[in-house]
């Protein structure tokens, strides 16, 4: 090791695996985050159900952060894969089994397989294109799924959904107790996961197509392959989110598919902040609570807040929570070695990359 | 099957009105505006209220509702819209899906959920049978309105000064610019205008295709079909995207039911698949 030290290329290689590990290490605010959420299931029990839809919401919107804030591709149409993973997990615990956990796989399963398909039709084309191909994409499931009713239930909706108890022991009860506990531990394996891939040189490279398709490709990065693989993937992840909102609801609309959810996904990762895996999660909470807090106001009209919400936040700039994030972050680390370590993972949205 | 043809004709020159002003946006400021229902809504409303509840002339609420949704395109431009140009795309989308969230729930609120219904004047009812063709004598008077703005719009594209300056400001944009050319006055005159046209579109389709707070969303997709087939460089390329829609449209729902509304999202789908490129072909 001593003599290796001299060499440049080991020197080089050696910095190279400290960049690289670095996002890999825990830092103090994520493991307080984590001991909150679990926390919250002993504290907060009468609020178990909006917790639960919190954390459906946040695997949904970590579905979109994996492509929008890692990969750059801008999608209208996520809903599509989250319908499909709901509507898949439901019929399965119809007609075969109700076993939990099999059904998130087949969620899964299904969220990447219409996501694998439409990924390639995504890799030419500029911004816009994406938005159209992925929205269309999304209503020719919803009218499919509103035309096949006597499979999907159509606009009543899929009704009879019957959930065993998960490991044939936890039953899920009304007040969410087993379901919240549930969801929360697949949202930290899924959490987890994504931490593990954005880390990895995969990860590193998405960032590299996302900041400029053009020059990731002049140094090797097989952009496309890589963007089907993301997409994919995310695919799966929406799959999952869909497949636990049938579970904790056990009950099915349309409304799983529709333009609305998507949108709202998109626009509960934005308040979160893109780029950065808690912004899904930091997302969904404050968007849940503002959307709580805005009904108890005025039921019929909170569309109406969340869309001025959207275009103030617009206005004012949406990186600012994520700068705030991480002032806070970069104070609780000890030695501050540069103001801004990281200059590359500010969210940049591609599609004005100079070429 | 004529008739049928006729319909789609009346409801593509329909769709046309309504999303010309889109494709300029779009190509001039490579803006992407989800809001464009919104204003289309505006005049569907304003021709509404006026009909019905003042009882002022139907064919006189048309350039009111032009009006009032150019006046309405105008404010918001120069006070919001501006400040969108420079971001990038996922920033425009999301503040133009707000502006939509707002607009929908907005409408609800003043004037209720439930579709209004717009009582045309008795000259504009009824059919006509010509050379064994029933025509409806309201899609006739759309095509023929509709026709003539699409020949208007087209000759002030070409023939007028403000018409060359803007084609010089879609092409390029920084060379227009310093050629003297003042871009962001053009841009909000052609804002105000397609605006305008939206509204005019909307008052016009208020029958046709009904007009509810969910508009600006249902229709949505469809002028962004309208302008991703057909282009931003000339007013053709929207006309014959418009022509295409309206007549598959009508077509698919009538002869294939069971398919619904989403044969335009497959043909929207494989038009992209195939052309991705050539569709947005811009400078730039």
């Amino acid at each position: 090791m001593g003599e290796n030290r001299n060499r440049p290329t080991a020197r080089l290689s050696g910095l190279v695996r400290e960049v690289m590990r670095r996002p890999v290490r825990w830092g103090l605010l994520e493991i307080a985050f984590w001991v909150a959420a679990v926390l919250s299931w002993f504290l907060l029990p009468e609020r178990h159900l909006i917790l639960t839809e919190i954390v459906g919401l946040a695997i949904f919107v970590l579905s979109i952060d994996l492509i929008l804030g890692f990969a750059g591709i801008v999608s209208l149409g996520q809903a599509a894969m989250y319908g499909a993973g709901a509507y898949a997990s439901g019929l399965l615990s119809i007609h075969v089994t109700g076993e939990p956990i099999t059904g998130l796989l087949v969620g899964a399963l299904a969220g990447a397989v219409v996501a694998f398909p439409t990924s390639f039709l995504l890799l030419r084309g500029g911004d816009l294109t994406r938005l159209m191909v992925t929205l269309g994409v999304a209503a020719v499931l919803y009218e499919l799924a509103n035309q096949t009713g006597w499979l999907t239930g159509g606009a009543d909706g899929l009704q009879g959904i019957a959930i065993e108890p998960l490991f044939g022991r936890f039953e899920f009860d009304f007040y969410g107790r087993t379901g919240y506990a549930y969801s929360l531990a697949v949202l930290f394996v899924l959490f987890v996961l994504a931490r593990l891939i954005t880390a990895s040189p995969f990860g590193i490279s998405l960032k590299a197509v996302r900041d400029n398709p053009l020059r990731a490709s002049a140094v090797g990065i097989p952009v496309h392959a890589r963007q089907v693989a993301i997409y994919t993937l995310a695919g799966a992840y929406a799959g999952v989110a869909g497949a636990l909102y049938t579970q904790t609801q056990q009950f099915i609309s349309l409304d799983v598919l529709s333009f609305q959810k998507s949108a709202d996904g998109l626009m509960v990762l934005v308040i979160g902040g893109t780029g950065y895996l808690y912004g899904g999660l930091i997302g969904a909470v404050v968007y849940k609570l503002i959307q709580d807090g805005i009904a108890t106001l005025t039921p019929q009209y909170w569309q109406f807040w969340v869309g001025i919400l959207l275009v103030a936040f617009v206005l004012i700039g949406r990186e600012r929570p994520r700068q705030l994030v991480d002032r806070i972050a970069a104070r609780l680390r000890r030695p501050a070695p540069q103001p801004s370590a990281e200059p590359a993972s500010r969210a940049v949205v591609p599609g004005q990359q100079e070429v | 099957m004529l008739t049928l043809l006729f319909d789609g004709l009346a409801y593509g020159m329909l769709l046309f009105v309504l999303s010309c002003g889109l494709a300029v946006t779009l190509g001039l400021m490579n803006f992407i505006n989800l809001a464009h229902g919104a204003f289309a809504m505006a005049g569907g409303y304003v021709t509404v209220l006026l009909t019905n509840g003042m009882g002022v002339p139907f064919l006189l609420t048309l350039p009111i509702a032009f009006v009032v949704a150019a006046v309405l395109g105008l404010v918001l431009e120069r006070l919001l819209y501006v400040h969108m140009y420079d971001k990038s795309h996922l920033d425009q989308v999301l503040f133009t899906i707000g502006l939509v969230f707002v607009s929908v729930a907005g409408i609800d609120y003043v004037m209720g959920s439930q579709q209004q219904i717009l009582s045309l004047p008795d000259f504009l009812r009824g059919r006509v049978e010509v050379a064994g063709v029933g025509i409806g004598i309201y899609r006739a008077f759309l095509i023929l309105v509709c026709g003539l703005l699409a020949v208007a719009l087209q000759l002030a594209l070409t023939h007028t000064r403000f018409g060359s300056r803007l084609r010089a400001a879609v092409d390029d944009r920084r060379v227009a610019r310093g050629l003297g050319i003042r871009v962001n006055t053009i841009f909000a005159l052609t804002f105000a205008a397609g605006s305008g046209l939206a509204g005019l579109g909307g008052a016009l389709g208020a029958e046709i295709l009904g007009l509810d707070p969910t508009f600006p969303l249902k229709f949505m997709v469809y002028f962004l079909i309208v302008v991703s087939v057909g282009g931003t460089s000339s007013m053709m390329g929207p006309l014959v995207a418009s022509l295409l829609l309206g007549i598959a449209d009508v077509f698919g729902k009538y002869y294939v039911p069971s398919l619904g509304g989403f044969v335009i999202y497959l043909v929207l789908v494989a038009v992209l698949v195939l052309r991705p490129q050539g569709l947005f072909a811009r400078a730039g």
